[in-house]
């Protein structure tokens, strides 16, 4: 199943786009998640390890399982204030 | 009261916003935009943020910090878009019976926001070249 995942600052310079999508089985968590970006999309190996996985907009955890609807979005270290 | 805006912070309405009769103190940061960092020159900086979630975790930082402390008022206005030297990316003003309290909200509100709140910054250097700011993350990786 394809998965829309949204991008921001640094990781969306890198990716060239605001939006990636990625191939995943169905009922996948964000831990498959995850490795398939790591392995579909070689500039982000690096960053993976810093960023967190927002899923509807709350901070999600390696086991957290993904549907559909879901709203993925990569969250790299944060710099407001 | 929570907002993310691309216009200039007016800092006399943010503290208007948490002034009542009720308050013995208001507390307001505001974070503005510094010149040199480590010796190196910014000409403006650029934020961005995932609007959907900044909105909802500012929203439920402001009702934690309601949890932890008696406040009178709180608000949190986040600025976005290009700002120029010394202008105001932040503003948090809190209002409170006493002022330990205000300042001690005040303080975990801005900590707080630093960590989890998904907003970034760039930096326009003043030498033509710009970078997002992600604290921890090597340009290399």
């Amino acid at each position: 199943m394809m998965h829309r995942v949204k991008l921001f600052a640094a990781i969306r310079q890198r990716i060239g786009r605001d939006e990636l999508e990625v191939e995943l089985p169905s009922a996948a968590t964000v831990r498959q998640l995850r490795g398939a970006l790591a392995e579909q999309f070689p500039p982000l190996a690096g960053v993976l390890a810093h960023t967190r996985i927002a899923v509807d907009s709350e901070y999600a955890n390696d086991d957290r399982q993904l549907c559909p609807a879901s709203e993925i979005a990569l969250i790299p270290p944060v710099s407001g204030g | 009261m929570i907002s993310l805006t691309t216009k200039h912070i007016d800092a006399s309405e943010v503290l208007a916003s948490v002034s009542s009769t009720d308050a013995g103190a208001i507390v307001l940061f505001l974070g503005t935009t510094r010149e040199f960092t480590h010796g190196r020159r910014t000409a403006s900086l650029d934020y961005e943020c995932y609007p959907e979630m900044a909105e909802k975790k500012l929203a439920e930082l402001e009702a934690e910090a309601r949890r932890r402390w008696p406040l009178t008022g709180c608000s949190i206005v986040h600025r976005l878009g290009r700002l120029e030297l010394g202008e105001a990316s932040i503003a948090i003003a809190v209002s409170s019976p006493h002022r330990q309290v205000a300042f001690e909200a005040g303080k975990w509100l801005i900590d707080t926001i630093k960590e989890v709140v998904p907003i970034w910054k760039r930096e326009n250097w003043a030498d033509g070249s710009s970078e997002w700011v992600h604290p921890g993350l090597s340009k290399s990786e």
